[in-house]
């Protein structure tokens, strides 16, 4: 075992939360409060890192005390790329910024051979004033490059991030594609031992976003440690052999990247916009059909998560059909995220809609056209339906998700309007405004 | 941890704190970063402005003025024969720094909170690199200094010699107290509106627009306890000449010392918890 990179070993990390206090009801009161609150506030401030002993034990009932992490134990062989994953509040940030040094854990300790740079932001450190050489300077000995590798590396940096013309120009006449494209240039040149990321491929246009993941593959591939958060669970899949689920600051599964990405979604713990059921007898469905994936696709075929506005999105339903002779009727419907429904759409491929199946594997694809859905989450509901009514072979609610973009670039329905667009649906309608010089207004 | 092989680069992160003063090892591998952010001090400062670095001159420079007409002729405050302006300017010099140092450093963690939340590098980068970056502006009103004295034809003696020593004094003060306030300010935000008036009050301190032999002969070594007044008096018999004054800069080198070492103790025994109280 003389090849672990990381060992985390009963890691826990307590938050004090702030409870509301006691407002004086009456005006008496409310002035002795406030004489006494300087030294109340300064027991509150000392107590935000202070934790009795009776506080951190088990028995502890207070509701002041947030466990972020609670012994959480595992280890992390080199070269391990490993997919953190988890809701949003299940320790995910805290077990990064813990092992990246950030906060001190409360208890537990975390060993860690090699040098490790995290990328809980990129552009941390960058200062508008300074211009693009000087920042990736900056920021590369930000996250722990020596000067003499950024020096070595510039060129390569200069390139992926495509701003050699803007290369002396402040940072803050960039647009903001710009300084996402150089914080992430000089991200992903560094070369630790270890590497932390979170969120990140969160950034960018899809085509930059591509050129991370491309880039991220390498970094696994060069045999480099990786630590990854994502809500991206394709790109989990794809990037990590190995994942970790927390819950509620607990370590809850550790194993292969696909089987606990699938435990997650199957838990209903997230959505992600591809769910698969690899497994023929735990997919819903019955003898005659069986669910195998449900997708939200974009025109080249590939797996989106934030589809842009203007584009068609394709919702592609994969099941295989082990009893012939029954007639089946694939079926989506769409809720946005304050769960109004927006509409539900049946196959209308006639060669099948009156027809029963032969046995195999089917995959249909329903295209929502571009510019119909709104900004937003959109959540889609998959089932497969027969002519009798009410009933259903397979029914999975909220299989999917994706989040709806719009880019901003003046050719959707928002035109250049910035400001709020509400609505279930945002279909860009033919406007023509007709002025009449000759018609004067009616005054008075 | 048996099977952990011992490297150098091994890093243990537990609950405990350590006992040492400073890590040098982890400085030492951050010193290109300290380099970037001291320049970086540097040269954000004048950024956008029409006079760039000339208002490292034109502030002190301002402050000479002013007192100078309102102490030296208004209020006629004795000097011990040195021409008022002379005798301001050699110690308004070095006070400009220590101030704007130590307002910087005091303030470096809650202006660096955005990082300090984000990246991990050493904390005691942040008080320090004000420390430093401010040395270039002293280093350019040193100009001033320069002319004053050519201008009232004053002979640098052998005194010049005890200048460094000064100038380190110069800087310990302010990084001790540094460390000390940017701990504090971080969890009570009430240390920044204290700085503002601590900072004018503390002028008076030190016999910077009066002479430290006006100060009664039975509270002098009390005093003398004041490091400031070790900068400002050591300063003016380094550069104008004359007897050094020695009962005053060895109580303020050995208050420096005490202020630096218990600034950099505390630093290190609260970085721990500055993200988690931001």
């Amino acid at each position: 075992m003389n090849d672990l990179a990381i060992k985390v070993e009963g890691v826990s990390k307590v938050y004090r939360i702030g409870l509301r206090d006691q407002a004086g009801d009456s005006i008496g009161k409310a002035a002795i409060d406030f004489v006494k609150s300087p030294v109340k506030n300064y027991r509150k401030y000392r107590s935000l890192y202070r934790f009795t002993r009776e506080e951190l034990s088990d028995a502890y009932a207070g509701d002041d005390i947030l466990w972020a992490l609670r012994d959480v134990s595992f280890d992390v062989a080199q070269g391990d790329v490993i997919g953190i994953i988890g809701v949003n509040g299940a320790g995910k940030s805290t077990l990064l910024k813990v092992i990246s040094r950030i906060t001190p854990p409360t208890a537990g300790r975390i060993t860690i051979r090699g040098r490790v740079s995290s990328l809980l932001e990129v552009g941390t450190g960058f200062h508008p004033e300074l211009t693009g050489r000087e920042n990736v300077y900056l920021n590369g000995t930000i996250l722990g490059m020596r000067k003499a590798e950024v020096d070595r590396k510039f060129d390569e940096i200069v390139d992926f991030a495509a701003i050699t013309k803007f290369l002396d120009t402040p940072v803050k006449r960039y647009s903001m594609g710009m300084r996402v494209r150089l914080a992430f240039a000089v991200a992903a040149h560094l070369e630790p031992e270890i590497l932390i990321i979170d969120e990140v491929l969160a950034v960018g246009d899809a085509e930059f976003q591509k050129k991370c993941l491309s880039k991220m593959e390498d970094v696994g591939k060069e045999g480099r440690t990786v630590l990854f958060v994502s809500h991206n669970m394709a790109a989990i899949t794809r990037l990590c052999q190995r994942g970790i689920l927390l819950s509620a600051g607990q370590l809850v599964m550790d194993g292969e990247a696909h089987e606990i990405v699938s435990a997650y979604l199957t838990h209903g713990l997230g959505t992600a916009a591809a769910r698969e059921w690899p497994d023929t007898a735990d997919a819903p469905g019955d003898d005659v059909v069986r669910l195998r994936a449900v997708r939200a696709i974009d025109e080249q075929g590939e797996v989106t998560e934030g589809p842009d506005i203007r584009k068609p999105v394709g919702l592609q339903i994969e099941y295989d059909v082990l009893r012939a002779g029954e007639i089946i009727m694939p079926y989506f419907s769409l809720n946005n995220d304050e769960g109004v429904m927006l509409f539900s759409t049946i196959d209308q491929d006639m060669r099948w809609h009156s027809t029963p199946r032969p046995v195999g594997r089917y995959v249909s694809t329903a295209w929502i056209p571009g510019n119909l859905l709104s900004e937003g989450m959109v959540y889609v509901t998959a089932a497969m339906r027969t002519p009798v009514r009410k009933h259903r072979r397979f029914y999975v609610g909220d299989a999917i998700a994706f989040n709806v973009v719009d880019r901003m670039e003046g050719d959707s329905a928002r035109g250049t309007w910035a400001g709020r667009l509400i609505g279930a649906v945002r279909p860009k309608l033919e406007w023509a405004t007709v002025y009449d010089a000759e018609n004067e207004a009616p005054r008075g | 941890m048996a099977e952990m092989t011992q490297s150098e680069n091994v890093t243990v992160i537990s609950a405990e704190r350590g006992w040492t003063l400073f890590d040098f090892a982890e400085l030492r591998a951050y010193r290109d970063l300290f380099y970037f952010l001291v320049w970086r001090d540097i040269k954000v400062l004048y950024a956008q402005t029409v006079l760039g670095f000339a208002w490292a001159i034109l502030n002190p420079a301002v402050q000479i003025v002013v007192f100078s007409v309102i102490f030296g002729r208004v209020a006629n405050v004795g000097t011990d024969g040195v021409p008022y302006v002379l005798f301001s300017t050699v110690a308004i010099i070095p006070w400009t720094y220590m101030s704007d140092s130590m307002t910087a450093a005091s303030q470096s963690l809650v202006a660096g909170k955005q990082m300090l939340g984000k990246i991990y590098f050493p904390r005691i980068l942040y008080p320090l690199t004000p420390i430093l970056a401010k040395l270039v502006d002293f280093g350019i009103s040193l100009v001033i200094v320069v002319i004053v004295m050519v201008y009232y034809q004053v002979v640098p003696t052998w005194n010049l010699l005890l200048l460094p020593l000064l100038i380190l004094v110069m800087m310990l003060v302010p990084t001790g107290i540094g460390m000390w306030l940017a701990a504090l300010a971080i969890r009570y935000r009430d240390i920044r509106f204290a700085m503002t008036y601590v900072i004018k009050l503390l002028i008076y301190s030190a016999p910077i627009l009066y002479t430290a032999s006006s100060i009664p002969e039975n509270i002098r070594f009390w005093y003398s306890l004041n490091p400031i007044v070790a900068v400002i008096e050591g300063f003016r018999a380094s550069l104008l000449g004359g007897e050094i004054p020695w009962e005053f800069i060895v109580p303020g080198l050995v208050t420096s010392v005490i202020v630096f070492l218990s600034g950099a103790a505390y630093f290190r025994r609260m970085e721990r918890v500055f993200v988690d109280v931001i």
